[in-house]
Parts: structure tokens; C-alpha cells; sequence
């Protein structure tokens, strides 16, 4: 055994590439998306609509195919206010991270929300999308920047079903 | 020990770009296909187990995203291996034998395209002194493929023969993605990959799905008239560092065939999980097989590998086999990591 001490790290880099291709429901709601209109799908057998829509509904397994116009505002169902730091978010700390249901779809998907006190925030606040300019949109969904309230009056919590 | 019957085995077209259809997609065709096969309810499948790598995705978590495909709710018992799903039936089979349900639903999958799979392949090996040489899938098993070569006396027109007899098998498959008349003299002429292999020595890359429901004896005896029994399986894993191994054989197939039960002269047909054409040499040796035993008339991984699939394909090919009559008994074998690091047997038989 040599005395030189133990060998507490090496370096073995890593890298591999890969060519994500979207595909199906996925690629349609991109393409729309880049035309500044958010469209999600509606299952047939539930009803229930997807914003973003994965092609399939997660509840009952069925492909879903029918598309359906899905409003670029709509309703926190819950959030948190984040007090540490992430290397993938740019903005201030604190900040909301809140889980939002657009008019018209079923399902709420996290978004960051802006533009407001994070101790304004409340389930059954009214939010709507706050795009970025016209000449960056692009197939992704970064062309919304974030969410901040709309000033509508809120939804009360009772007739927020079974979102939160 | 319970009997455990294949019921259902369905897949998609194999091809070397899946571009219409996601991961989701093809998952919920395959097993609303082979739940629909089965002729059980879903509502009498108590355990889902699938096989995948977030490697081939290059996402984290993909295999979660699968589960949009299966309709979990109310939640289901689910389970995940990271392995090619000839695992994932495993164990299901062996959430069967336990009494903890009567049938089960298994299923892989992969978009191998999406990456560059002879390197994402090479993550497999040891970390601090195997994966920084940068010696990639294709060259591990050259090493082998040469080993083999140099004890059986064979030749690389040997390697090439398993080429054209896949491709052309192929030819009757719908599923398969590579398929037609090849000649011998034409493929040898070709350049080496990593010597002595060529690229018809290895598997395409291939983008794919598969899907299969098994039961229990009363569950499958109701289900339909031609249930599939699987009369033994198992599976060895070797050392994983390839210089411990004799990579010329595979003690593990042996060993996996013998703890099955494997009878070679019992056995008609064969479909072995060999991505590379010396390898299927090494598994007949292995299985002791004699030679009247049809190897993969499906074509086999050389005519489709649908990685984290293909093991699972070979379960689901022999059983059609049976079904169909063509064979009274068949041999399935599936594989894992570097130069048949890992092998699982299983045989099945008509009633």
C-alpha cells in the first residue's frame, strides 16, 4: 500500500448527444404554440382536456385526438413561494411557482408567476400569459415568459373542483 | 411452482426513425393491443412492469412518462426494470408465483435513434478505469466476436451466413425492419466496422415497442383456447468486468437454460437475443441446440432490435410460434449488457 494518500477524485468525462424529435400531439402543440395560440386535447371517454397534451389521457390510457382552442389565462389551483435558488431560474427570490388551470382545459400545469407581491398570491386567483415579443415566438414554450394576475375577480375555491 | 401462460404478444412496425409517435404513443398502442388480445378485462391485470432506459430517451424519468399510456387510475400496482422487458416479464412471473396477482401486463420500449447508442452503450461499463478508454459497444464485442472466431475455428463467413438467413426470415415478418436477399461474397467484401465485424454483423438501431400479458393457469385457461405455457425460466448474470470472463462462451446461458429446464432435443424453435452475429454462434454452443432447431424465423435482432424491447420480442415471437402450431415447443432468450453479460432462458409449450 503507498503512503501517498488516498485518491479522492478523478475525472472521467462524459458526453452524449441526442436529436430529440417531438413527435405527434407533442409537435402539433408546439407548432401552435409558435403561432402564439395554446390548443390542448379532449379525451373521449372522460372529457377531460390537456394543456399541454401528451397524446394520451393519463386517466383512462385512450389516445386523445380531438383538438380544442385552450384560453392563454385562467385560475391558480395552488402554489409556493420559492426561497432558494435554482441555476435553471433567472428570476428574483423570492418568486411563485404556481400550478395554473387555463380556460378551458382540465389539467393545471406549473408556471412561474410574476408581476405581483409573491404575499398577493391566493388559489382562485385569476392569471393570464404574458407572451414574449411577436418576433421571437418560436415552437416552444418559452414563448410565454410567465403568468401575472389579470385583475379579474377571483374564482372561489368551491367551484374549483377537484383541482385543488 | 403456479403455471403461468403467455396470453397476448403485440408490437409495433420496427423501424430506424420512429417520427410520428411518441414514446406514449407506442406504448398505448402495443398494450391496448395486448390487453385486448389477451381476452382478460384490464380490470383483471394486477401488476404492470415495464423495461426501459432513460439513456436511450436522454431524459430523466422517462419511464414515468410511460405511465401516461396505461390509464392509472384509479392507481395501478406498477413496477419498473432497467433492463430489457424480457426482465420486466420476470418479474411479473414472479409477482405471479407469489399469489400477489393472477395476471400481469409487460412491455418495453425505446427510441434508440434519438442518441448515439453504441457510445450511450459503453455507460455500462465500470466508471473509473473501463468507461474513460472510450471503447464503444461495437468494439466489445468485436473483442469478443475475435476470441470466438480464433477457438471455434470458424470464419467470418461463418458471421456473415447468420446475416443472410436473418434478413431473409425477415422477409416474412411485417414487423421487421431490415429484410431482403443478401449474399454472402457482397458482405464480406464490405469494410470492417471493428474487425472482424462488418455491419451486417451487427443489429440496426432500431425504434420500437412490444407488449405482453400473462396469467395464471385458471385466469389463462379461461381467457382462451391456446394459452402458451411457460414451463421454466431464469437468468444469470457473469462478472460485470469483460476480463474475468471468457467471452468465447456463455456459462451464464448454460446455466440460465439448465436451472429452466431446457431439454435442447426437445426444443423446435429458438429465438435468440444475439445483437451480433458471432453471438448467436456463442448462444446455439451455449443451449447446446442441435442443428435441425429453427433459429429465429422472426429474423431476430438482426433484422429489428428495438432496444429495451428486443429481449422481450424473442418471448413474444416464440409463443406465436407455438400458438400458430409451427412449433410444439420454443426457446426464448434475452440479453443484457456487454458481450452476453447477462442472459435470461425461458422455454414454452402448447396445452
Amino acid at each position: 500500500m503507498s503512503d501517498a494518500g488516498p485518491v479522492k477524485s478523478i475525472v472521467t468525462p462524459t458526453h452524449l448527444e441526442y436529436e430529440y424529435t417531438a413527435t405527434g400531439a407533442q409537435a402539433e402543440f408546439l407548432r401552435q404554440i409558435g403561432q402564439g395560440r395554446l390548443r390542448g386535447q379532449r379525451c373521449d371517454e372522460c372529457g377531460k382536456v390537456y394543456c399541454p397534451p401528451s397524446g394520451a389521457c393519463a386517466r383512462c390510457g385512450l389516445p386523445t385526438s380531438e383538438w380544442v382552442d385552450v384560453a392563454d389565462r385562467g385560475t391558480v389551483s395552488t402554489f409556493c413561494i420559492v426561497r432558494v435558488p435554482s441555476e435553471n431560474i433567472e428570476v428574483k427570490l423570492p418568486y411563485c411557482a404556481a400550478n395554473i388551470v387555463l380556460d378551458g382545459s382540465d389539467v393545471p400545469f406549473i408556471a412561474l408567476l410574476q408581476e405581483c407581491e409573491v404575499s398577493e398570491v391566493r388559489i382562485g386567483m385569476r392569471v393570464q400569459a404574458v407572451w414574449r415579443a411577436r418576433e421571437l415566438w418560436e415552437p416552444t414554450f418559452e414563448n410565454i415568459r410567465w403568468f401575472k394576475p389579470s385583475g379579474e375577480p377571483d374564482v372561489p375555491v368551491e367551484r374549483l373542483g377537484d383541482w385543488v | 411452482m403456479r403455471d403461468v401462460a403467455v396470453l397476448s404478444f403485440a408490437q409495433t412496425p420496427m423501424k430506424r426513425r420512429e417520427s410520428g409517435r411518441s414514446e406514449v404513443d407506442m406504448v398505448m398502442s402495443v398494450v391496448r393491443e395486448a390487453v385486448a388480445a389477451s381476452g382478460i378485462p384490464r380490470r383483471e391485470i394486477g401488476f404492470t412492469c415495464s423495461g426501459s432506459s432513460d439513456y436511450i430517451a436522454g431524459q430523466a424519468f422517462a419511464f414515468v412518462g410511460a405511465v401516461d399510456a396505461l390509464g392509472a387510475w384509479p392507481p395501478i400496482s406498477e413496477s419498473h426494470v432497467e433492463m430489457d422487458a424480457a426482465w420486466a416479464l420476470y418479474e411479473a412471473w414472479i409477482k405471479i408465483q407469489t399469489g400477489v396477482c393472477d395476471a400481469a401486463l409487460c412491455f418495453g420500449f425505446g427510441r434508440a435513434s434519438m442518441g448515439t447508442l453504441p457510445e450511450t452503450l459503453t455507460l455500462q461499463l465500470e466508471p473509473y478505469t473501463l468507461a474513460p478508454l472510450g471503447i464503444d459497444a461495437i468494439g466489445m464485442a468485436a473483442l469478443q466476436a475475435r476470441a470466438w472466431l480464433e477457438r471455434s475455428g470458424r470464419s467470418e463467413r461463418d458471421l456473415a451466413e447468420v446475416a443472410v438467413r436473418s434478413r431473409r426470415d425477415a422477409k416474412q415478418n411485417p414487423f421487421a425492419q431490415l429484410r431482403g436477399d443478401f449474399e454472402v461474397e457482397k458482405l464480406l467484401a464490405e469494410p470492417t466496422l471493428a474487425s472482424p465485424l462488418r455491419r451486417h454483423d451487427c443489429a440496426p438501431i432500431t425504434d420500437g415497442a412490444a407488449a405482453i400479458v400473462i396469467a395464471a393457469g385458471d385466469v389463462a385457461r379461461r381467457a382462451g383456447p391456446r394459452p402458451v405455457w411457460i414451463r421454466g425460466i431464469d437468468h444469470r448474470i457473469e462478472p460485470h468486468h469483460p476480463g474475468v470472463r471468457d467471452l468465447a462462451v456463455s456459462v451464464s446461458t448454460a446455466l440460465a437454460a439448465k436451472k429452466a429446464g431446457v431439454d435442447p432435443a426437445r426444443i423446435d424453435v429458438a429465438e435468440l437475443h444475439a445483437p451480433f452475429t458471432h453471438q448467436e454462434w456463442i448462444l446455439r454452443e451455449a443451449l447446446a441446440l442441435p442443428p435441425g432447431v429453427r433459429i429465429n424465423p422472426s429474423g431476430g435482432p438482426l433484422a429489428a432490435n428495438p432496444m429495451m424491447a428486443a429481449g422481450l420480442v424473442r418471448i413474444g415471437e416464440a409463443a406465436a410460434q407455438v400458438r400458430s402450431g409451427a412449433a410444439r415447443r420454443a426457446l426464448a432468450h434475452a440479453t443484457q449488457g456487454h458481450c452476453l453479460q447477462q442472459n435470461l432462458v425461458c422455454w414454452l409449450e402448447g396445452e
